[in-house]
């Protein structure tokens, strides 16, 4: 009888331990569910709203209705600023500024990684890391020094740099090329060194290596690297509004700002209408090349 | 095709001397393994020939030149890794064909090239894939199609096949003693594996902690290995050590004094060799497990019968492995299968003295 018992005994602990193990996971994906709808609601909302606000009539914005539903959609906003010259050149400046500089950085980010994961030189492990403390200090900090050694620099040569959009060119990549030759040391480091080696004993020099090499093989890095020169590029604020003031001058984050809030008036469906189609080309990007992104920074995380 | 020629060779990595001044000639369509323990310098020594490495002192010649400040590249050698390092993005036909690309050769050469590379190591198929779809006895194929196409001076290989499994690795060994025979360029090849060495090697240098202990043919190093380390490093399982002394044995001859009760007489032919070192108290004699076997049912020169208990035996198949010890030394002899040996048995065993080596336990030296 005893022994009868046993049987069953140990057969239920089994399955209770099987079981226990799948109710855990269920919990876990329970929660995660809970969290991750919770996260999404809180970061989504915005954008929503955003995009609620820029159907509405100024007159709707400022009656007391419901501010979650539209009554009297209208495109009007979107029209008007689509149709006005300033917001197509704040578009158009924001553009041209933010290709540049992804091309300025991924030009001297690229090179510079590659020196400095993989040609041993004196003191290249110091430089790796003094290129990364050079990006933890924050564009506050830098832009009244920038605009005093502008203004001095404008004093001795007559070259006036502030107020030109292209001065911007020059200040983005001091936020932007850290960044970017962080994340490439890191991909690049996790490129096996016998890749190289191989590539030096086939006869590539070391330019060749790069070329037909590394950049080839560390593609998924340099995409990450691009969309985040991109995206910094795109919303930088503090720069812009510190060096740039005429209309002709400005980014688009500056420029809804400047433009759209006059005095006390904010016009806020135009607003909302401007930042919403400003954050459309990042987006967009984001989407085509997600899966490139993600497995760019993981890449270096890991690594780096 | 050319040969190679180490002078005085020094690495140095700061302080620590990875390569202590060797000197190694390897003739023309050679094929000299490398061996040794991880940290003898046998892997720096190939990065050396291959450039990859600087040296820090003498010289390595390839095909007559001195080779010291050329780069890897106009050295016109080919080199294989462990890891394979083929370009990820590259097909394969791509891969073998990088390096001549880079040269600028005619696009018809080089087809012919891969198509000869891709015929000798039957990967014709796979020219069209990426290395990711391979596994990793073809990888190794075609990081060996990679070097064959180039035709250089000298293959280099290191560790090429330590990444692959038990069974593959024997079959790869066997292919690369073939595309030897074919395209017979002079070859250094790394490997901490004393049977890839034994079996794939005109000649084998044996490593450890940065000089060369020995040189020579498989057959050489195995039957009459100059050092300790040599004698216990080639041969698997390991030669067996056992502390003894020498002692005047009847009629002028000598005998080995294992314990108190075991003393193997030295055959005839070897007395006058070991003569000279009947007073030294730290001897060694070095015994290889196949010279240990169960006792024939009659007396035999040079084979000395004695009983050991066994601790552990290991049935392999063809022969038995046992494990007994001799004077506190554990000791493995090779039986055969119907010897009748069992754990914790007894065994009469006979010790095959014809084939004995004396080591000087102080410089290590084969006496």
């Amino acid at each position: 009888m005893a022994i009868a018992d046993a049987a069953p005994a140990g057969t239920r602990t089994a399955k209770v331990r099987y079981g226990s193990m799948s109710r855990d996971r269920a919990w876990a994906l329970r929660w995660s569910y809970f969290f991750l709808t919770l996260f999404a609601i809180f970061f989504l909302l915005p954008p929503i709203y955003m995009l609620i606000t820029s159907l509405k009539t100024s007159a709707e914005i400022s009656a007391a209705t419901n501010p979650w539903w539209v009554y009297r959609p209208t495109l009007e906003n979107y029209v008007e600023l689509l149709g006005s010259r300033t917001y197509i050149t704040f578009f158009r400046n924001s553009a041209i500024v933010s290709v540049f500089v992804v091309t300025i950085t991924m030009l001297i980010s690229v090179p510079a990684a590659f020196a400095l994961s993989r040609m041993k030189f004196w003191g290249s492990t110091t430089l790796a890391t003094g290129v990364f403390l050079t990006y933890l200090v924050p564009d506050t900090l830098l832009f009244l020094p920038l605009f005093k050694m502008f203004a001095q620099f404008s004093d001795l040569t007559g070259i006036q740099l502030i107020n030109r959009w292209w001065v911007l060119l020059v200040l983005y990549p001091t936020l932007t090329v850290p960044f970017a030759t962080w994340i490439m040391i890191g991909y690049f480091s996790s490129i096996p060194k016998e890749l190289d080696e191989a590539a030096l004993i086939d006869g590539a020099s070391w330019t060749q290596t790069l070329t037909k090499i590394f950049i080839p093989v560390a593609l998924p890095g340099i995409i990450a690297a691009t969309i985040f020169s991109f995206t910094v590029s795109w919303a930088q604020f503090l720069y812009p509004l510190a060096f740039t003031t005429s209309t002709d001058q400005l980014v688009l984050p500056v420029g809804i700002i400047t433009t759209l809030i006059k005095g006390d008036v904010f016009n806020w469906g135009q607003i909302m209408t401007g930042a919403l189609l400003g954050a459309a080309p990042p987006l967009i990007i984001y989407a085509f090349l997600m899966d490139y992104y993600i497995s760019g920074l993981t890449a270096g995380a890991t690594k780096g | 095709m050319a040969e190679v020629k180490l002078r005085k060779v020094v690495k140095r990595y700061d302080e620590v001397e990875a390569v202590r001044g060797i000197d190694l000639d390897i003739a023309d369509h050679e094929f000299v393994v490398l061996v040794g323990p991880s940290g003898c310098g046998k892997s720096t020594t190939l990065r050396m020939i291959a450039g990859l490495e600087d040296i820090s002192g003498g010289d390595i010649m390839i095909g007559g030149d001195v080779v010291n400040d050329v780069p890897p590249k106009d050295r016109d050698i080919a080199m294989v890794f462990q890891n394979y390092a083929l370009y990820p993005h590259m097909t394969v036909e791509q891969n073998m064909s990088f390096g001549l690309r880079l040269k600028r050769y005619p696009k018809a050469e080089i087809r012919k090239r891969v198509d000869e590379a891709a015929r000798i190591l039957d990967i014709k198929e796979l020219l069209n894939r990426k290395p990711k779809q391979l596994s990793g006895g073809q990888r190794q194929r075609v990081a060996m199609g990679r070097a064959i196409v180039r035709n250089p001076k000298v293959f280099l290989f290191d560790e090429p096949l330590s990444n692959l499994d038990a069974k593959l690795r024997v079959q790869m060994r066997t292919e690369i003693k073939k595309v030897h025979q074919q395209v017979r360029t002079t070859t250094v090849y790394v490997t901490h594996d004393q049977v890839e060495a034994m079996t794939l090697a005109d000649r084998v240098v044996v490593m450890n902690h940065g000089i060369i202990e020995q040189v020579g043919s498989p057959q050489e190093l195995y039957h009459s290995p100059k050092t300790r380390f040599v004698a216990g490093f080639i041969g698997s399982p390991a030669m067996n050590f056992i502390p003894c002394r020498l002692e005047e044995a009847g009629g002028g001859g000598l005998s080995i004094r294992v314990t108190d009760s075991l003393a193997l007489p030295i055959p005839e032919a070897r007395t006058s060799r070991y003569r000279a070192h009947a007073a030294n108290g730290r001897l060694l004699l070095g015994l290889r497990p196949e010279h240990l076997t169960e006792a024939g049912p009659h007396a035999e020169p040079g084979k000395v019968p004695f009983d050991a208990r066994l601790e552990v035996t290991e049935p392999m198949g063809m022969e038995t492995l046992v494990y007994f010890p001799i004077n506190g030394t554990q000791v493995c002899g090779r039986v055969n299968p119907d010897a009748g040996a069992t754990d914790g048995g007894n065994l009469r065993m006979s010790a095959n003295l014809n084939n004995m080596h004396l080591v000087d336990e102080a410089s290590g030296k084969v006496i």
